[in-house]
């Protein structure tokens, strides 16, 4: 029987986020292998439909849209009650949504009210040979990975990763049929409420979504010092990381900590300054697609994991790599 | 005001992971065991908490008999009485599993919030806090870096780190909180505090104590199950990159990430 796959879509202030189209490509992915059909959910405010039909060119066979001005924003309560209902009514086999902290949020509360698996952060999606979902997911911040399998008959629901999924070629000869569906919320359910939102403005992406991460560690030996690495960061359009050395110094704040009891990161490159790389930051950040150290001590362990290398003092390296990196970028 | 923290024993951070025989579970012999580092922050709130609005503060967790000793350190934080859920039906559970059987516990208990950490350090889950929220049928506000309880004591404020920003979010009491690192700075056990934390309350309960069906919780229980641990995929070292000076060394090195690694 063919199975059928729903994802759900992931919006910020109307604007569709990369996590959606990840998780749309791989669903179309599985489907072609199961003969199935691929579902989108979008949730918004009014004009999200706008959206939907893109969805097509990247596999969504169709965009179930649900937009009311309660939508707007993301919260627990309205998000699930209404996601519930439509997966209910839907009852695809799979669920893929993005393990961004929305979709962390949502998906937890989600599989406990649909009864369902929840494999979460996960980094690949295969089938087995009854076309039944496989998941691998790190543990331990990525000291092991775990293959996953469902109980039979439940409704096998994954989280992916940003970053880790390729977003498919669009084709634009495909299109999404959308269907608007109208939204009845029960206002005595929802025991929540959205007060504010504070926006970043450094314009940087977060952590678990960035491409390229520049990251000071102990090394750094002040606070004031990780101004080269947010300027060698500023031209690669890179996020600045820490260690928890760093973090527990108060030289960063908690928010940038890459590490076993911080973010676990899957950027392209991660350049490590000044980290001697501890068990614990190694598992954080070794799903890096390309890692470089700079550090003092060739002995450190970082060296073991890093593709590149350079011994010697950050602070004489950081800034002319900055330079350098400058010169490659306008050329 | 009646405070309930959960709290899950786990492998210390430093910890080697290897994978047993059958290649569905870590080798467990020989491990330090540890509070759950983000249950920590609950602790501690959980404490500031009392210490503002009065009330007392208890300690669950489901675990075999060694994960008494995480709720030992949690009394001689300050906490003023533990519950541990210990039967062998709760074993080899999934997270959704676990947050059953926490569920049917916290019923029998006063709670006005709720603390979860916002993830285990071992099974890396992240949905316990949530779906303990549901099967309570409260709200849950996941992930939190600051919490003010309102005067009347019917309903909290709490600010959340997303992508991009900070979300301030109110929810009605009772309500299940998870909380990430920043929230506060965990205090140490003091010495009468350990000595104190031997008289304390701690219970323990099996699933039949809490009238939980043997077949809904553990193994038995669990949507999802471990087929195959495999160790991360292997990174060699790589090149380090020799030159005479500074300006040599990081010129090969930006034109490796350029031309070789294709990176920027």
């Amino acid at each position: 029987m063919a199975k059928n796959i729903c994802t759900i879509a992931e919006q910020r202030n109307g604007e569709l986020r990369k996590i959606t189209y990840e998780t749309v490509s791989e669903a179309r992915r599985l489907a072609d292998r199961t003969g199935g059909s691929v579902t989108t959910i979008l949730l918004g405010g009014p004009g999200i439909g706008s959206k939907a039909a893109g969805l097509g060119a990247y596999g969504a066979d169709a965009v179930i849209v649900a937009e009311d001005e309660a939508l707007s924003k993301y919260t627990t309560d309205a998000y699930c009650q209404v996601i519930a209902a439509l997966v209910k009514e839907k009852s695809p086999s799979i669920l893929i949504m993005g393990a961004s902290s929305e979709g962390k949020d949502l998906s937890s509360r989600l599989a406990a009210a649909l009864d369902a698996g929840l494999a979460m952060d996960c980094t690949a999606l295969d089938l087995d040979d009854n076309q039944n979902l496989v998941a691998t997911r790190p543990m331990y911040a990525g000291k092991v990975f775990a293959e996953t399998k469902f109980a039979d008959g439940c409704l096998q629901m994954a989280t992916t990763r940003p970053n880790v999924i390729s977003v498919a070629e669009p084709d634009q000869s495909r299109s999404a049929a959308v269907e608007k569906t109208p939204v009845s919320l029960d206002a005595g359910s929802l025991k929540t409420e959205l007060l504010d939102v504070m926006a970043d403005t450094s314009g940087k992406a977060d952590l678990t979504e960035a491409e390229i991460i520049v990251s000071g560690g102990r090394g750094m030996k002040d606070g004031e010092n990780f101004r080269i690495l947010e300027e060698l960061a500023d031209v690669l359009g890179a996020t600045v990381g820490a260690s928890r050395s760093a973090v527990d110094a108060g030289w960063r704040p908690h928010r940038d900590q890459v590490g076993q009891t911080g973010k676990v990161v899957t950027p392209n490159l991660y350049i490590a300054c000044g980290i001697s790389g501890s068990i614990q930051h190694l598992a954080g950040m070794a799903s890096s697609k390309v890692i470089v150290a700079i550090n003092k001590d060739p002995d450190a362990p970082i060296f073991q994991k890093a593709d590149y290398g350079i011994v010697g003092d950050l602070f004489d390296y950081v800034p002319v790599l900055t330079e350098e990196f400058k010169k490659i970028k306008s050329e | 005001m009646d405070i309930i923290v959960c709290i899950k024993q786990v492998p210390d951070t430093e910890t080697q992971i290897k994978i047993d025989s059958a290649g569905t579970d870590v080798v467990k012999d020989d491990i330090k065991w540890i509070m759950n580092p983000y249950d920590e922050f609950g602790v501690e709130e959980a404490l500031r908490l009392k210490e503002k609005h009065g009330g007392s503060v208890t300690v669950v967790s489901v675990g075999p008999k060694r994960a008494t000793e995480a709720i030992r350190t949690a009394l001689a934080m300050g906490a003023d009485k533990g519950m541990l859920l210990n039967d062998q039906a709760f074993e080899n559970g999934d997270s959704f599993s676990a947050a059953k059987a926490l569920a049917a516990a916290i019923k029998t208990l006063p709670h006005s919030v709720i603390f979860c950490g916002q993830r285990a350090i071992d099974d890396d889950n992240a949905t316990a806090g949530a779906a303990l929220a549901h099967y309570l049928g409260i709200p849950q506000v996941c992930v939190v870096t600051k919490v003010e309880v309102a005067s009347d004591g019917a309903s909290l404020t709490a600010t959340r780190p997303v992508e991009g920003g900070n979300l301030l979010i109110r929810a009605q009491l009772p309500c299940v909180l998870t909380t990430q690192k920043g929230l506060n700075e965990p205090r140490y056990a003091s010495l009468p505090g350990i000595m104190k934390a031997k008289k304390k309350p701690l219970e323990e309960k099996s699933a039949g104590d809490l009238g939980l069906d043997p077949s809904t919780v553990g193994a038995a229980g669990s949507k999802t199950r471990i087929r195959k641990l495999t160790p991360p995929p292997t990174r060699k070292a790589g090149q380090i990159v020799q030159g005479e000076t500074v300006e040599e060394k990081s010129a090969k090195l930006v034109k490796l990430l350029h031309d070789e690694a294709k990176v920027v």
